[in-house]
């Protein structure tokens, strides 16, 4: 209906952004018509893939029949690194992942052939008649395995300020020690899964489930010894990625490609859970060694730390991963002096990868259990403690030189939530229930998450778009961001929709494609939006501009007075419906596409020296949580949690508080039920949901408040929104503290010797260690 | 003759399927024959839930749906049921009363999920309850995993679409679809494939009983809760199954003034009402044990003839003095249920022959009853350590004590040393809690593994005897436990 108002309409507020508007496949996902690779109508002959692994851990493969393999009913053809075209190498950037291993193996189940079937049964059964034989070597499965070894996949780095050792020696409290923080599965519920389908002239199409549809173009042309021109990748959407398909859906795109080559048919990958769990890399564990001197008020002096990384068997991007773990061992304290070394070690397991949060969660853990170990140690409260030590004026810098600027809304975050939590008052009940409670002890912990946006490799901060407007002024929309549930898609499409002034669904969201969007960044460090939504919007803005200049010419008035809105298009006093706007600039020679590039600004990093501003800007958030704990079994109930998080201003706060739930709840995983057992042979034994356990519903708290902070990103972002992906999982860091205080009501000021995960084992160990456990 | 087809019901039609490999789960009929994608495979083992799909049954003249995992479930165990899946409960572009609260409440993010859930709800909202609550919902969502969301909003979105009792689609031609089953009704046997290789479902007891004598290899399945997994997992090739569960005297629950019987194909939750009326731990248990979906399939007496030393079962039943019938051909004997388990992977069970029943003498009342379930997650997470304590106290003195493990040794085992160093001991001496724990030390000797640690399980079995003597000699389970309260529920009820 148009407008009766001029004036009125062009005050109008936002009418996409900032509104909590449903995904846009939501209604496509409760019906089971949201279509991810597997659901594809097969292309007719379709092949079908399975792995075939390695069953040791370390040493050199010595034969390799496979004749019984290829004779298997259903078999096509059987793949290993001898028919690789081009090289046999699938990593991101280091050249130490093979796709077939072909004379050494480094973990178990590290692919060494593939079969090709007519079904995906006739494949896996297949597979169990390869006939090999290795020479063995004692493998390295542990930190303490590749330490006395001397293994790592890449150099060692470290980077601080000041002389730690000095301010030691003054400071009147001193504390050490070690602790141990678990890897985590991603267990997206759609495994990994590939379709290739070969075209003319070595051209190939692969559909993968991947964040990188770019590096999967790269490493498909690599592997098969073609141009990167040669080989589209296009990605609809994942059944999750959580980093796990961020460099390590290559593998088997690649796989894929090359049997699609092999065959000529069209070939389909898709691994099996236990497969999956086993093949692909997880989130890095670690063990921290460290040292902290403060007053004896608790203001700290100095931190030494040391970060040992558990990478697996090649570099993968740990580089990055341990890099943003040291970035965020600060957490939101100042340190004036302090040293943070990391160590890449390596190990004979399956090489570990990008995982939500990106190495930070592990650097703020380490930081937060230093900072509970003060708290005991100086007799004060936790959050007291974390306040006292919160970056503030003068103290600003942190240990890789970038200032925090905006300090302030951290402490105004944890201030208000100081108070709707009630902090102060349960604090209070806790320690008179634990009073009165031999077996059963309570805790409550508020933490705070400062975590940094940007790739910290500073080429990879830019993103692209590819808008067209049609001529019935319907809206194509491509950027180089894939959807994997988050929201991304969502977003850009409101974006987008706001530009023109245009209904929701004008806007048609396409799949990811490196045919439409071009040497894209994967989808990861929280930035698809702040990437991806900037370009949109600039290549709507590019296209907005040169139809308001026609309309404006063609009425003979300013281009600025022309206003895109409500599906209308304003010039001057006439209304012009945006479709037929559209049509007449198409009818006068107006161009109607756009492709758009964006880059963030200010972030520089130089690594060699340590220096420079890595993160654009930092999302804060702040999470209040209350245990209980069974002394008698260590079994722990999560009783409430209470969340305040910043996301500037929010582009859609209904998708924004699922990012800060969901996270959360996967940080509860991670630090709680969810525990990688490797045995000595390196043979991960929790390769299965029946034996890998990720939260439940029953997991959450009945009582469970999340809410947004109030106020804009003080960048220059879009729409001043800030990045959400990953900094919530942090928020979880609360629930472990929480745990260690409730252990440490059992005998205060002594040391807790909590690892992560706490599962009730772990747990009663720690109570067990501060003399609990034993009943009555 | 039997009928050689596996017959369900499909989007209102009848389906034959004849020559069909004997192992094919249901998942794969949908997927790969159907060529119904909207199911999903997320973990081919039942225990992730996206390839949750409802089951419609009569039940004493009314319609009844159960979740079920379609995963690690046979084709042939859909016979005479009706699928639902996820693509067939929008009507004519309108989406169901469920469809509608996950879209509403934000429910789904990356959506792989959503099928599993979304059908899981609506098997809820069949289920004819009133009223749910929180811990309705953690039930029904026990089986499906959702990796994205945190689950609070499709929490919500359960607990809305309860509070909203309209008539759906199914209700609508639910007469209908009663009409259609009545062609199910016949006591004929099913047997589909040849001597080599078939899936046999027999109708009544002594065809059961003879062909297992015929079939000495066959796989006899009730619920296929653990053998789906040998075929999707192991890839065992298997070509000859028995299923029985078509065969009503074996569904059937009978129950004496002192004690319970469950044929072999009661299914958990079938029993779960029973069980739940012997003690307030059972209803713990029950609803920690598997998913629904496994409860819905899964029988009681599987869980004993499986033979796992981790089963939940064993114990708490071994503490009731179980006994178990078996038969082969016309043959019937019975076996205390302690001693039907041998060795690992070891029962007293010969070829030919199978476990038709479980009898459980009811407790006394001076019996009290305690039963402790050891997990990482709380909930669908296979126990550690399973424990069960039957404790008789007159006057204040333990006159007989009934303790049983799980997770503690090679099969689940009564612990002799700790039940002797407690009979004759008063009930409220912490003395005796301490004596029973130091029992137990000569009773066990439990291995470590990927659910834990050797010196936890040793550990914390031995913390549950000073737990449940303690809650026996009257410290509130308030003080004792942080979850499945039993003052809470008394309260309640």
């Amino acid at each position: 209906m148009p407008p009766s108002d001029v004036t009125d309409l062009t005050k109008m507020p936002l009418r996409h952004v900032g509104k909590s508007l449903v995904h846009d496949s939501a209604a496509l996902h409760v019906q089971g018509a949201a279509i991810y690779i597997d659901d594809m109508p097969e292309p007719e002959g379709t092949l079908h893939i399975a792995i075939g692994g390695s069953p040791i851990a370390r040493g050199n493969i010595t034969s390799l029949d496979l004749d019984a393999v290829r004779s298997a009913p259903g078999v096509f053809a059987v793949l290993t690194a001898e028919n690789i075209p081009g090289k046999n190498d699938v990593s991101p950037a280091m050249g130490d992942d093979p796709m077939f291993a072909s004379d050494r193996v480094e973990f178990v189940g590290q692919a060494i052939f593939a079969v090709v079937g007519t079904t995906r049964d006739a494949a896996r059964r297949a597979v169990r008649f390869v006939k090999n034989s290795f020479e063995e070597e004692l493998p390295s499965v542990t930190v303490e395995d590749a330490i006395e070894r001397n293994e790592t996949v890449l150099p060692n780095y470290e980077f601080g300020r000041g002389n730690t050792d000095e301010a030691f020696a003054g400071s009147p409290v001193s504390l050490s020690g070690q602790f141990r923080i678990g890897g985590q599965e991603h267990f997206y519920l759609e495994g990994q899964v590939s379709l290739a389908i070969p075209g003319e002239r070595d051209e190939i199409l692969v559909y993968a489930s991947t964040q990188h549809p770019t590096e999967v173009q790269h490493v498909v042309a690599r592997v098969l010894g073609i141009s990167d021109a040669q080989v589209t990748c296009e990605v609809r959407r994942m059944g999750g990625g959580f980093g796990g398909k961020e460099s390590q859906a290559t593998q088997w795109a690649a796989i894929a490609a090359l049997a699609a080559k092999i065959t000529r048919k069209p070939c389909k990958l898709r691994l099996d859970r236990d497969d999956d769990m086993m093949l692909t890399g997880k989130r890095h564990d670690f063990r921290v060694d460290w040292e902290l001197g403060a007053d004896n008020d608790g203001t700290i002096r100095a931190v030494d730390i040391s970060l040992l990384a558990r990478c697996g068997y090649s570099a993968d991007i740990s580089q990055g991963v341990v890099d943003r773990a040291m970035f965020h061992s600060d957490n939101s304290y100042f340190i004036p002096d302090v040293k943070v070394s990391s160590r890449r070690l390596k190990t004979n397991t399956v090489s570990n990868t990008a995982f939500r949060g990106f190495g930070g969660p592990q650097g703020m853990l380490a930081m937060e259990r230093m900072i509970d170990a003060l708290a005991s140690a100086t007799g004060r409260d936790p959050l007291d403690i974390r306040k006292a030590n919160f970056y503030s004026d003068g103290r600003d810098k942190t240990p890789y030189g970038m200032n925090v600027e905006d300090y302030d809304v951290l402490h105004q975050l944890v201030s208000q939530l100081e108070v709707s939590s009630d902090y102060r008052a349960r604090r209070t009940q806790i320690d008179a229930f634990n009073k009165e409670s031999p077996l059963i002890r309570r805790g409550i912990a508020l933490t705070p998450v400062k975590f940094g946006i940007s790739f910290t490799l500073t080429q990879m901060n830019q993103g692209g778009a590819l808008v067209h407007v049609y001529s019935d002024g319907s809206v194509h929309l491509n950027h180089g961001g894939t959807e994997m549930g988050q929201g991304l898609f969502l977003k850009v499409a409101q974006i987008v929709a706001e530009e023109f002034g245009i209904s929701l669904d004008r806007v048609r969201i396409m799949p990811t494609s490196t045919g439409k969007v071009p040497n894209t960044s994967p989808t990861a460090a929280s930035a698809g939006t702040d990437l991806n939504g900037m370009a949109a919007m600039l290549a709507a803005r590019a296209i907005k501009g040169r139809m308001a200049a026609f309309a404006a010419q063609s009425y003979g008035i300013n281009p600025d007075d022309v206003i895109f809105r409500d599906d209308v298009v304003l010039v001057g006093s006439e209304t012009i419906k945006f479709s037929a706007l559209a049509k007449a600039c198409h009818g006068g020679r107006i161009h109607l596409s756009e492709a758009s590039h964006y880059k963030t600004p200010k972030v520089v990093w130089d690594r060699p020296t340590a220096v420079g501003r890595p993160f654009y800007y930092f999302a804060y958030g702040a999470a209040c949580s209350e245990v209980a704990i069974d002394t008698l079994t260590g079994e722990m109930k999560l009783e409430r949690v209470d969340i305040l998080h910043d996301v500037g201003k929010s582009l859609n706060p209904a998708i924004d508080i699922g990012q800060i739930e969901g996270g959360f709840v996967q940080g509860l995983g991670w630090l709680t039920t969810e525990e990688l057992v490797y045995d000595s042979n390196g043979r991960l034994r929790t390769h299965a949901p029946s034996t890998y356990k990720i939260p439940v519903a029953s997991d959450i708290p009945e009582d469970f408040r999340v809410s947004l902070f109030e106020g804009a990103n003080r960048e220059d972002t879009v729409y001043r929104s800030k990045a959400v992906g990953e900094p919530p999982v942090m928020l979880a860091i609360s629930v472990f503290s929480a745990i260690l205080n409730a252990v440490q009501s059992l005998q205060p000021g002594t040391p807790v010797p909590l690892n992560a995960p706490a599962t009730p084992e772990e747990i009663l160990k720690a109570v067990q260690a501060l003399g609990g456990g034993g009943g009555f | 003759m039997p009928r050689s087809t596996i017959s369900f019901i499909r989007r209102g039609q009848r389906v034959d399927v004849g020559n069909i490999d004997p192992k094919t789960t249901l998942l794969d009929w949908l997927r790969l024959q159907e060529r119904s994608t909207g199911t999903k495979e997320g973990c081919a083992e039942g225990d992730c839930g996206a390839c949750t799909v409802v089951l419609a049954r009569e039940r004493d003249g009314r319609l009844v749906y159960e979740p079920v995992n379609a995963c690690i479930l046979l084709l042939g165990q859909v016979d005479g049921t009706e699928i639902i899946t996820v693509e067939d409960l929008a009507s004519s572009g309108d989406l169901h009363k469920v469809q509608k609260a996950m879209v509403e409440n934000h429910a789904s993010q990356c959506g792989f999920c959503t099928p599993g859930i979304v059908m899981s709800l609506f098997a809820l909202s069949h289920s004819g309850k009133e009223t749910i609550n929180r811990s309705d919902v953690n039930q029904t969502l026990s089986g499906n995993l959702c990796r994205c969301t945190g689950y609070r909003p499709i929490i919500d979105a359960a607990l809305e679409i309860c509070s909203n009792q309209s008539p759906d689609l199914f209700d609508g031609r639910a007469e209908k679809t009663l009409e259609l089953f009545k062609q199910f009704r016949s006591l004929e046997d099913v047997f589909v494939g040849d001597d080599d290789s078939f899936f046999a479902t027999p109708a009544a007891e002594s065809s059961l009983a003879f062909l297992v004598q015929k079939y000495p290899d066959a796989t006899l399945i009730a619920g296929a809760t653990d053998v789906g997994l040998w075929i999707t997992k192991g890839l065992a090739p298997i070509k000859k199954l028995i299923w029985l569960g078509r065969i009503r005297a074996l569904a059937a629950v009978e129950e004496t003034e002192t004690t319970l019987s469950f044929g072999a194909g009661v299914t958990h939750e079938a029993a779960a009402p029973y069980l739940e009326s012997i003690d307030h731990d059972f209803k713990e248990i029950v609803s920690r044990f598997g998913s629904k979906q496994v409860r819905s399939s899964g029988t009681v007496v599987g869980n004993i003839a499986n033979g796992s030393p981790i089963g939940d079962w064993p114990p708490c039943f071994i503490v009731l003095d179980a006994e178990v019938e078996l038969r082969a051909g016309l043959a019937m004997r019975t076996v205390a249920l302690e001693d039907y388990f041998i060795a690992y992977k070891k029962q007293n069970r010969e070829p030919g022959e199978y476990l038709r029943r479980v009898i459980l003498k009811k407790p006394s009342e001076n019996d009290h009853i305690r039963l402790f379930k050891i997990t990482k997650r709380r909930d669908e997470d296979i126990s550690a350590v399973m424990s069960a304590f039957r404790i008789t106290v007159e006057e204040g003195l333990i006159t007989q004590a009934r303790i049983a493990f799980g997770g503690m040794a090679g099969t689940p085992k009564r612990a002799r040393s700790a039940e002797a160093a407690i009979i004759g001991l008063p009930i409220k001496d912490i003395a005796t809690w301490r004596a029973g724990a130091e029992g137990l030390l000569s009773d066990f000797a439990p291995l470590s593994d990927h659910r834990a640690s050797a010196d936890y399980r040793m550990r914390v079995a031995r913390n549950l005897i000073i737990k449940a003597l303690a809650e026996i000699a009257g410290v509130p389970s308030s003080s004792t436990r942080i979850v499945g309260l039993r003052e809470a529920a008394y309260a309640a009820e």
